[in-house]
């Protein structure tokens, strides 16, 4: 599909720089507005005017560029055509979907293939749920279609129009440029509604009002779930050097959360990376849903070869797709990788505009653009009265590891939930290298209750001793590193020994292990009660003078190491029975002791 | 026929701005003739503001002045003529022959900037290569199609290590299908490239390689260049001709000081220690052009080298890199001044793809637990020795003498390998059950029962 032109005056080409270009006689240009650009027809957008000299970033290779050649102006802001079609496709930072892409040229990307979006011409079975006379509001549902086997796009009413319907038409399959309802406004204007409407990516879409988060995502993951949630409608960051594991963590959350729609954008990452999402996620099943987990996915990619502008716009594009599906009465998970690659792509930009440099040669804008990306996440009310909700979930590429650097620091003002990677963690193999030490949720409060209703009255409070343990440990072991284990006494060496427990057998998780993969909450509940009840139990036997060697049993602990491979998720009787082992080992050792 | 120029404005660096230019185009290359000789200098649109232009000069622009030479723009962009008779074939940096042989004929030309392949049109890698080297087979393998850089330092024994790779490694499945290796030196000292020569002539491979060379003391521009006229050739060979290429290039530091030099001159706002903020993404449509095709025979796996200024990881050159490459290969200077060849430096290193690469149907069933309790082992060694820094290792407790033990035994008969010396996959991980066996069965928490069943060394 040709961009569509309007017939107005065209600017002409005076300098070219990399993704940024000048125009001149662009007085009639309007700020944002998307052009198309010399003779290849690329696409950008205008981010400065001046008097008739307009700046346009290029979301395509420039080379082959001439000063002289025309800008086109298209009479609108870069949109999104938002519609069914998007679940299960790949797309590139401007909504263009890769498989049609490769239709055209099928191993390379090209330049000036023009605007492509979401299929118009495939049919959808529509069902309508309005009839004339009824009164549509904005973003309200007026029929729907299944868009995938586990997924019914609720066609919307755009949150610009409403009115009075006036015309529909029968059940049937129609494509998304169909007229489906015509409305009538107050205006006595007439719109056409169809399944897909069109929404500039750089604004917002509207809801009724945002409420408090109170349900937290359940990620299948026992560091998170457990120690540090997330709450849907949340923010969490994950920031990492290279190599701790923020791609395998985010591709973790993106197969297992309870989300109803997973939004995953590779902004500026390997190639690899997504291809690797469209070999596995086909073949993974969702355990809610029972069918196969890209059902409910869209992606996103701007990989670090492909142009740097349009790494720009793939973060907002992807959010507000996710603000598409979260209209619709859905709760959205959304993950960014790396959102420091679209920092990035802003700091190259501002640094051939010959902006101001602020810190690191970051723009001084950068604080308020991560502000504003982060706040499109929530919890809402949409529109048409239902409950939506879009939790974003951002890695962050810190330069040489470093949290001190200007990203990290000003995304960890913005999110309330940090999951901190760490490299020694790493380098030993401990995945997720999440450090307990660093990382924080800021849900716990909110989401104590929903804790203590659906998991165990004593969640949280389990949580929050065992989280004070691994703090014990970490002075412990800092003593230890100068004086050697022995030295200590034996409730603290106890401590140490239960930590282990916590960090081998509890906070590891491995990802390619079939079961330990996702691992359901009440396991993850039950699993740290067990090592509460050893560690416990364990005192007991202290206080009976009984030193630590003697109170660890090696069979015992080993059970402890494994259970998460031993222990079937759908059966916890095994923790049931190790509790008994416990018992039985412990009145044997403390009888010998109590005389 | 297009305008000729004769008037310089300015010459920075690499750089030179014209003025009064009409009609060229982003990223043109041009010709600059010199009148005296005759003597044509390559350079490449890199600007154009109304009708000044700026263009980066790929050999040296010490000489160049206004009067002295006539700028012609070619109406091309950075194209090379692509042949299979590239193979064999010794290359500068801009791909013009420099051993004396013929032009390359061809009518398939490739832009040097290559273009983004498609994820959709990706394979994703999981092909096990044997380098039988080891510490790489075992904890970092390498996978065909995959981007595995060679983080080292100023005098580690890279060369060779990149060289035994070379020599070993098996990129085909069968017979049939085509192998060759591409190398370019950018920025490199004679000796080393002499080195490479004579490794490639001794594997009997040097009629299946082509060879982009420009040396330390060649112009700096042509750096930028160099890396991509080779991997045009590597794609060119992989994804038209479907041969298993292993892209060998030295040194990406080189590479990145070049970019910076060129930056300044540019007087682009810089960001950490002078590199230019776009640098992840240069370095990026270098890295992602490695992998493989979908349906179809044909590889390019990359094994870019860099050296590490100050051997440090978080310098932007390996920081960067790491970020975008999948996985790397750490040399550490404290096992190559204890003589451990090749002195791989375990705890950083990575292999991002071996997950799917490695096990049953690959390597062996026990592949992933080995190389996962060797990992969890000897940074536990890495916590004892420091211990024993302090209070001495008499005093240390039985176990952790088992961990000395164990550290010592690992890095002599594990990581040390000769130069000249190949061990199977299999050897390599019956090595590292042997070597696991020196701690007590309780330490081993990431081996399962049914692996240390089938594996575990019974006492004799
Ligand atoms: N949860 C995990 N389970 C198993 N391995 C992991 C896990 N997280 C990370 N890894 C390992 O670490 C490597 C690097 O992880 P990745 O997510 O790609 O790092 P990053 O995106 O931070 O550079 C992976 O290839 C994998 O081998
Ligand atoms: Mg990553």
């Amino acid at each position: 599909m040709a961009v569509k032109e309007e017939n107005k005056e065209k600017g002409i080409i005076s300098a070219i720089n990399g993704p940024v270009i000048k125009g001149k006689n662009m007085t009639t240009f309007k700020m944002r507005e998307m052009v198309t650009v010399g003779e290849q027809r690329l696409i950008g957008e205008v981010i400065v005017l001046e008097g008739d000299v307009g700046t346009i970033q290029v979301y395509e290779e420039t080379e082959g560029l001439k000063t002289g050649e025309e800008i086109t102006p298209t009479g609108r802001p870069l949109s999104l055509k938002l519609g069914p079609g998007m679940l299960k496709n790949m797309f590139d930072g401007i909504q263009r979907p890769l498989e049609k892409i490769q239709e055209i040229s099928p191993i390379f990307i090209p330049e000036g293939i023009g605007l492509l979006s979401i299929d118009d011409k495939k049919l959808w079975p529509a069902v309508m749920t309005v009839k004339p006379g009824d009164v549509l509001l904005a973003g309200s549902i007026f029929g729907t279609v299944q868009e995938t086997e586990v997924i019914q796009n609720r066609l919307l009413v755009p949150p610009t129009v409403s009115g009075t319907v006036i015309d529909v038409v029968p059940d049937g399959s129609y494509t998304i440029e169909d007229v489906l309802v015509t409305i009538r406004d107050a205006k006595n204007e007439t719109h056409e509604l169809k399944m897909a409407h069109e929404w500039p990516v750089r604004t917002p879409r509207p809801n009724a009002y945002r409420r408090e988060t109170l349900v937290p995502l359940i990620t299948g993951q026992r560091v998170i779930d457990i120690f540090f949630p997330i709450a849907k409608g949340g923010t969490a960051a994950i920031p990492g050097g290279f190599g701790t594991g923020k791609t395998m963590t985010q591709h973790q959350l993106a197969k297992w959360s309870d989300a109803d729609i997973i939004v995953y954008i590779g902004c500026g990452e390997r190639g690899n990376e997504m291809t690797e999402v469209i070999e596995d996620f086909p073949k993974l099943i969702d355990p809610r849903s029972g069918k196969s987990i890209m059902e409910r996915t869209v992606l996103i990619a701007n990989t670090s070869n492909m142009p740097v502008a349009a790494r720009e716009a793939s973060i907002y594009t992807g959010v507000t797709i996710a603000e598409y599906y979260r209209d619709m009465g859905y709760a959205v998970a959304m993950m960014a990788d790396s959102t420091s690659r679209w920092a990035e792509a802003l700091r190259e930009i501002s640094g051939r505009l010959e902006e101001m440099p602020a810190e690191e040669g970051y723009p001084a804008y950068l604080p308020s653009r991560i502000a504003e990306f982060y706040e499109r996440a929530g919890s809402i009310e949409t529109l048409g009265g239902d409950d939506g909700s879009i939790t974003i979930i951002g890695a962050v590429s810190p330069a040489g590891g470093d949290f001190s650097e200007p990203v990290t620091e000003n995304t960890k003002r913005f999110v309330n939930v940090f999951l901190a990677l760490d490299k020694s963690l790493a380098y030993a193999r401990h995945y997720p290298a999440i450090n307990w030490l660093e990382s924080y949720s800021g849900y716990i409060k909110i989401l104590s209750d929903w804790y203590e209703d659906n998991v165990a009255e004593d969640c949280i409070s389990l949580r929050n001793k065992m989280l004070e343990l691994m703090y014990e440990e970490n002075k412990l072991q800092e003593m230890v590193m100068l004086v050697g284990e022995d030295v200590l006494p034996d409730d603290q060496r106890w401590v140490l020994e239960i930590a282990k427990i916590i960090k081998v057998g509890y906070l590891q998780q491995n990802a390619y292990n079939k079961d330990d993969t996702y691992v359901p909450l009440e396991k993850q509940y039950a699993m740290l009660k067990a090592i509460e009840y050893l560690y416990e139990r364990g005192r007991e036997g202290l206080k009976l003078g009984i030193p630590t060697s003697r109170l660890k049993n090696v069979d015992i602990f080993s059970q402890f190491i494994k259970m998460k491979y031993t222990i079937p998720n759908d059966d916890l009787s095994g923790i049931d029975k190790l509790k008994d082992e416990i018992d039985q080992y412990f009145e044997v050792l403390f009888k010998k002791y109590e005389n | 026929m297009k305008k000729e120029y004769l008037q310089i404005d300015k010459v920075v660096g690499p750089l030179i701005q014209i003025s009064d230019v009409d009609d060229v185009f982003y990223g043109e290359v041009v010709d600059i003739v010199e009148i005296s000789t005759g003597k044509i200098k390559k350079g490449k649109v890199i600007k154009i503001e109304e009708k000044n232009v700026i263009i980066q000069v790929f050999q040296n622009t010490a000489g160049l002045a206004a009067g002295n030479s006539i700028i012609k723009f070619t109406g091309e962009a950075f194209n090379l003529p692509m042949s299979l008779d590239l193979q064999g074939r010794i290359f500068n940096g801009i791909g013009e022959p420099i051993d004396n042989g013929s032009d390359i004929f061809s009518l398939v030309e490739a832009n040097i900037n290559g273009r983004p392949i498609n994820p959709m049109s990706r394979e994703y890698p999981r092909n096990f290569i044997q380098t039988g080297i080891s510490s790489i087979d075992t904890l970092a393998t390498l996978i065909r199609g995959q981007k595995l850089p060679i983080f080292s330092g100023n005098g580690l024994p890279h060369n060779e290590l990149a060289a035994q790779i070379v020599r070993q490694a098996r990129l085909g499945d069968n017979a049939d299908e085509e192998f060759g290796v591409v190398f370019a030196a950018i920025g490199v000292k004679h000796d080393d490239e002499k080195f490479f020569r004579k490794s490639f002539d001794e594997a009997n491979v040097m009629d299946r390689v082509v060879m982009f060379v420009n040396y330390a003391d060649d112009p700096i521009a042509e750096r930028i260049t160099t890396p991509r006229c080779a991997l045009t050739a590597a794609e060119y060979l992989a994804f038209e001709k479907h041969m298993h290429i292993l892209v060998v290039m030295t040194d990406i530091t080189s590479y990145c000081e070049a970019l910076r030099e060129i930056s300044s001159a540019r007087e682009e706002v810089p960001s950490r220690k002078g590199y230019p903020g776009y640098m992840y993404s240069d370095l990026a449509s270098l890295y992602e052009r490695a992998g493989m095709l979908k349906d179809q025979v044909g590889s390019i796996t990359f094994l870019p080298i860099l050296t590490m200024p100050n051997d440090d990881i978080t310098h932007p050159i390996p920081d960067l890199t790491g970020y975008i490459t999948e996985g790397q290969i750490v040399l550490g200077r404290d096992l190559f001044q204890r003589s451990i060849y090749p002195p791989v430096a375990i705890l950083p290193s990575l292999s991002r793809l071996m997950k799917d690469g490695v096990g049953e149907g690959f390597t062996r069933g026990d592949h992933a637990e080995v190389a996962n309790q060797l990992f969890a082992s000897y940074s536990k060694v890495q916590e004892v020795r420091d211990l024993s820094q302090i209070i001495g290792e008499e005093d240390l407790s039985q176990t952790d003498k088992k961990y000395m033990a164990f550290g010592r035994a690992f890095e002599a008969k594990f990581l040390n390998q000769g130069f000249d010396e190949g061990r199977n996959i299999i050897e390599s991980l019956d090595l590292g059950w042997k070597l696991l066996a020196l701690l007590p069965l309780t330490e081993l928490d990431r081996l399962s029962p049914e692996n240390i069943d089938k594996y575990f060394p019974k006492e004799a």
